[in-house]
């Protein structure tokens, strides 16, 4: 028997589904739209805090929504009902979102408008703070919601999600005078894992924050208007050194 | 679970490196992975799905070998590595610095693959019937 062959390939595992996310971020800046990808564990508060904050949004940007669940389209139904177009996108087994089931939202998408009038598209990702955090979708922005019930030791627990967010949202802070937490313990443990991301609190129950969260949104939605009219890197994505080596 | 959805992605790299050796399907021994610590994957899950995952496939019997590269921060206040523990934090040891800099730990990488060409007389022996002869 002789000696084995050798190929060194330097290949990126998840190369396929990052020039698949480079295809759809073709498209989101063809039409001129700002994408974002909301990840969360279950429960942490996605659609509510879409449900508060689209029809406040609804006044300054022309919106849409594809919504990953794994079984159901109750989050669909929620978010139709404030009168956004919302593309279920059911994805069965699959814990997270990848670029290819988004792709196959945006051709939905296509059938009910044209994607360049939107201004700003969600994507709501499947509730999970494990996988989502690898998959891209060809977003421009990772908006991470963490609720104050979760507990103070996640961003430590799943800090890829938390590193990889361009903005942390911690969620329900209306119940904090009934939880023995330190909301301050968790933007600590955020801001190690990733001190350039951008902490918030909000709670779509009360509505407290959610101007500062609305006024974050309008920042990025001009920044990404500018970096499309002087084309260049994207200065809000400035990626890891290790993992842009392995693009 | 999402080992799962890692193998499927790898096993779609493997499929694209098969491709460049067509016609030939190339005898795998080894595929060599660089999984960082930094990443969502168990290296033994992915091990144990790789497994269930190549079976009656062109790849059975090949091994996948895995080498863990650690997490290594940089700290930018005074330049030196370190390699977090999670349960203290993952603020610089020296001058309790945030992870601003991650200099290894995210790699999901193929580094090589370890693999034999069949002889030119047995190679069409293992394409499909309806593929192109060569």
């Amino acid at each position: 028997m002789h000696m084995p062959l050798e190929d060194s390939l330097g290949l990126n595992l998840l190369a396929a589904n990052q020039h698949q996310a480079a295809h759809n971020r073709e498209h989101f800046d063809a039409w001129k739209l700002l994408c974002l990808n909301v990840m969360s564990s279950p429960g942490a508060g996605k659609t509510s805090l879409l449900e508060r904050s689209l029809p406040l949004l609804a006044q300054d940007f022309a919106m849409a929504v594809l919504e990953g669940d794994m079984t159901t389209q109750l989050d669909a139904q929620r978010l139709e009902a404030v009168g956004v177009p919302v593309v279920p996108i059911t994805t069965g087994r699959a814990c997270h979102l990848d670029a290819a089931m988004v792709c196959g939202g945006l051709r939905l998408l296509r059938e009910r408008l044209d994607p360049a009038g939107l201004d700003l598209l969600w994507v709501e990702n499947v509730g999970n703070l494990v996988c989502p955090a690898e998959f891209e979708v060809g977003e421009h922005r990772k908006v991470a919601l963490l609720s104050v019930t979760e507990g103070e030791d996640k961003p430590l627990k799943y800090p890829v999600m938390f590193r990889e967010a361009d903005c942390v949202l911690i969620t329900k802070i209306d119940l904090l005078p009934y939880l023995p937490v330190e909301v301050e313990r968790i933007e600590e443990h955020v801001l190690q894992v990733n001190p350039r991301c951008r902490v918030l609190r909000v709670s779509a129950s009360s509505g407290a924050g959610l101007e500062a969260w609305h006024q974050w949104l309008r920042q990025q939605v001009a920044l990404q208007r500018s970096s499309l009219a002087a084309p260049g890197p994207d200065p809000q994505r400035t990626a890891d050194p290790a993992l842009s080596a392995l693009i | 679970m999402h080992e799962v959805d890692m193998t499927r992605a790898l096993l779609l790299a493997m499929e694209g490196w098969r491709q460049s050796h067509k016609p030939q399907v190339p005898l795998v021994d080894t595929v060599h992975l660089q999984v960082g610590a930094f990443t969502c994957v168990e290296p033994d899950q992915l091990v144990f799905t790789w497994q269930a995952a190549i079976q009656n496939s062109w790849l059975e019997g090949a091994e996948l070998a895995i080498e863990p590269v650690a997490l290594l921060g940089r700290c930018l206040c005074c330049s030196a590595t370190y390699t977090p523990e999670p349960e203290r934090g993952y603020r610089s040891p020296c001058c309790e610095h945030p992870m601003e800099e991650i200099v290894q730990g995210r790699e999901l990488r193929i580094r090589s693959v370890d693999y034999q060409l069949p002889q030119p007389d047995t190679a069409t022996a293992f394409l499909p019937l309806s593929a192109p002869r060569p």
